[in-house]
């Protein structure tokens, strides 16, 4: 009795003490987060103080407002960077994920010459730094003419996701068992429709995620962006966060705005395809 | 409904070549069960009369069609594969109606289709569940109601029972046989369990490495082997062989005992030969089946008993082999103990040592 009490305590104390460190954990990396969005909604006079104020005395829109108004009143157009961003990053998304598809499926499921050569040489691409490139892209590009175009910087996103996805995608393929898609052509499928309404379906939470890995990547990328593109036709939204630094001065809360505003599509279209994240989808249809 | 035609059929992969020019004819309704085992080629057969396979060579003919270029959806044939292989995001009734839904047929054909193949599987309550849902039987169930919901020509079974527990083989072995006595259809089922080919077949087809051993009707198999392979591989326990030489007319075996030619077969003077006893052909004076006119007799020491309730395997040596004999009505024996056994000659079997092809006449 007085052993099972016992056992019970120190089994609570545990998972108490499992909770605390799980938050302490969290708080640590939403610290950042936290201080950016709190420092969106105040006056710089405040983000500048030191010591740090951390219970804000007072929270405001100004530097929304602000960021929302006429150049020259600390506005920068934040609506056509939005789009830049929006176009640039779904279209490379897609693309990156179609690319993914053909090649993550083609490398799960048929055996060619040279296959784990072209695997390895895809990966090792990921190894050179993207800021590496910059130099010389920004020459070819010049010559190309597609400096500070949409097309320029959806083709540099493109070729930044396509190794990460196939590589993503070609697991979760090795994943759905191909008896899936050879019953469904003894059902009466074509190869195609095998694929589509089978195995693609299967796999789709693992697309979902290779398709957010794409997104995300494509949506926070500075370091290119900011070489590529020079005004506001083809601008991102981190590199418009650089329109809040200037000679002498540093906008911080104009700057915070703008990257809660980057945070929010991203968050929310995390939240969206999380649903489909969840694992074991294929499992069941198989002996497991 | 349609008969099978297998015509010197070949696989190749690259220079390997795992199925050598193979000749079946399964006629129509027929239950034939391709057994063997594992690497003999029987999957790779079953999987180019389905057409997941390219077929190097031959012709393979289902119904009066030549189907070597055929894809699988234009064969007509429905297959049970052994995980099951069912769409994980689909409801058992999806996985049911699938085929139906892709040949675009109306609605109500479908409902229809799917209700009967549930009310012969007794899935009807499961209609709603996903397949992720279901327990190894079910899936199971699931898997052959999807088989016969399209009506094929032919089911091909690949290893369907392997991955169930004991007990659930043998309750879904008589499921299958039942199916099939219900619906009719021609069947070719792959296994590796000689016990599930002896059950369900009418006709067992044994391969091994890619060739033909020997097709014949379970009894056939089991009682005429056309060799050493087919005479251990077939029954349980696995047929006790016995090196020996052919001298006087009879088999002097390593430690000089002499054992008669079983009846019914030839084997010249000084052929070096393997005798061929099952466990039901050699038990213990007092413990077994009433004496035949054709017997012979051994004494030999009890190294090891398996009491199986209604028999005990009894594990003696023969001539320096080990050999399982089986005891009737058994009593306990103690190891080491030295009890006389009876040999049914009329049971036995001669092999060439060499070819370990049969000496029967």
């Amino acid at each position: 009795m007085d052993q099972g009490l016992h056992h019970r305590i120190r089994r609570r104390l545990l998972s108490a003490g499992h909770l605390i460190g799980l938050f302490l954990a969290m708080s640590f990396i939403c610290l950042p987060g936290f201080w950016v969005v709190l420092n969106s909604f105040r006056p710089t006079v405040e983000i500048m103080a030191k010591p740090p104020v951390w219970i804000p005395s007072e929270l405001n829109l100004d530097n929304y407002r602000a960021m929302f108004g006429g150049i020259g009143e600390g506005g920068v157009p934040v609506l056509t960077y939005f789009r830049n961003s929006m176009i640039i990053s779904l279209t490379s998304t897609v693309i990156a994920l179609l690319i993914g598809m053909a090649g993550g499926y083609a490398f799960a499921r048929y055996r060619f010459r040279g296959k784990a050569t072209i695997f390895v040489m895809l990966m090792v691409t990921r190894a050179v730094p993207g800021v590496a490139l910059s130099l010389p892209l920004f020459i070819l590009f010049g010559r190309m003419g597609i400096i500070d175009t949409h097309f320029g910087m959806i083709l540099v996103y493109v070729a930044l996701n396509v190794p990460f996805t196939i590589w993503l995608i070609d697991g979760f393929f090795r994943q759905v068992p191909k008896e899936l898609a050879e019953a469904a052509e003894i059902d009466g499928c074509t190869r195609w429709q095998a694929f589509w309404k089978v195995e693609f379906p299967v796999a789709r939470a693992g697309i979902a995620s290779a398709g957010i890995f794409a997104f995300l990547t494509s949506w926070n990328e500075y370091a290119l962006a900011s070489q590529l593109t020079r005004s506001v036709n083809s601008k991102t939204m981190p590199v418009g966060l650089m329109d809040f630094t200037s000679q002498f001065t540093l906008n911080w809360g104009g700057m915070c705005a703008l990257a809660v505003l980057m945070i929010i599509p991203a968050a929310v279209l995390t939240f969206l395809v999380q649903k489909h994240l969840i694992a074991g989808l294929t499992f069941g249809g198989v002996k497991g | 409904m349609a008969q099978v035609i297998l015509k010197d059929v070949v696989k190749k992969y690259g220079e390997l070549q795992v199925v050598h020019a193979i000749n079946l004819h399964i006629s129509h309704g027929e239950f034939v069960v391709l057994v063997g085992p594992s690497g003999c080629g029987k999957s790779t057969t079953l999987r180019m009369i389905a057409g997941l396979e390219d077929i190097s060579g031959g012709e393979v003919r289902i119904g009066d069609r030549v189907v070597n270029d055929l894809p699988p959806r234009d064969r007509n044939i429905s297959m049970v594969f052994q995980n099951y292989a069912l769409y994980p995001h689909m409801t058992v009734a999806e996985n049911l109606g699938f085929s139906l839904h892709i040949a675009k047929r109306p609605k109500a054909e479908i409902e229809k289709a799917v209700a009967e193949a549930a009310e012969i599987l007794s899935l009807t309550p499961l209609l709603d569940r996903k397949p992720g849902q279901l327990s190894g039987g079910q899936r199971q169930r699931v898997a052959m109601g999807r088989a016969i919901v399209r009506h094929p020509d032919v089911f091909l079974f690949d290893e369907p029972l392997s991955n169930l527990d004991a007990k659930l083989r043998t309750q879904m072995r008589v499921e299958i046989k039942r199916l099939h006595q219900k619906v009719g259809t021609t069947v070719v089922y792959v296994t590796h369990d000689q016990v599930e080919a002896m059950t369900l077949a009418d006709r067992i087809v044994i391969m091994r490495d890619g060739h033909i051993v020997q097709i014949g009707t379970p009894l056939e198999v089991f009682e005429k082997p056309a060799d050493a392979f087919v005479a251990t591989f077939i029954g349980s326990p696995p047929m006790n062989l016995i090196d020996g030489v052919v001298s006087q007319g009879a088999v002097r075996l390593a430690d000089d005992t002499h054992l008669p030619l079983p009846p019914g077969h030839r084997a010249d003077e000084g052929q070096a030969v393997r005798y061929g006893i099952r466990a039901d052909n050699i038990m213990p004076e007092g413990h077994a089946m009433p004496p035949t006119p054709n017997m012979a007799h051994v004494t030999m020491a009890v190294s090891l008993t398996e009491p199986l309730g209604t028999e005990t395997l009894l594990f003696a040596s023969l001539a320096g082999t080990e050999v399982q004999a089986k005891m009737l009505n058994p009593r306990p024996v103690t190891n080491g103990e030295r009890l006389r056994f009876g040999i049914t000659l009329d049971r036995c079997h001669l092999f060439d040592a060499a070819s370990g092809q049969s000496l029967r006449v």
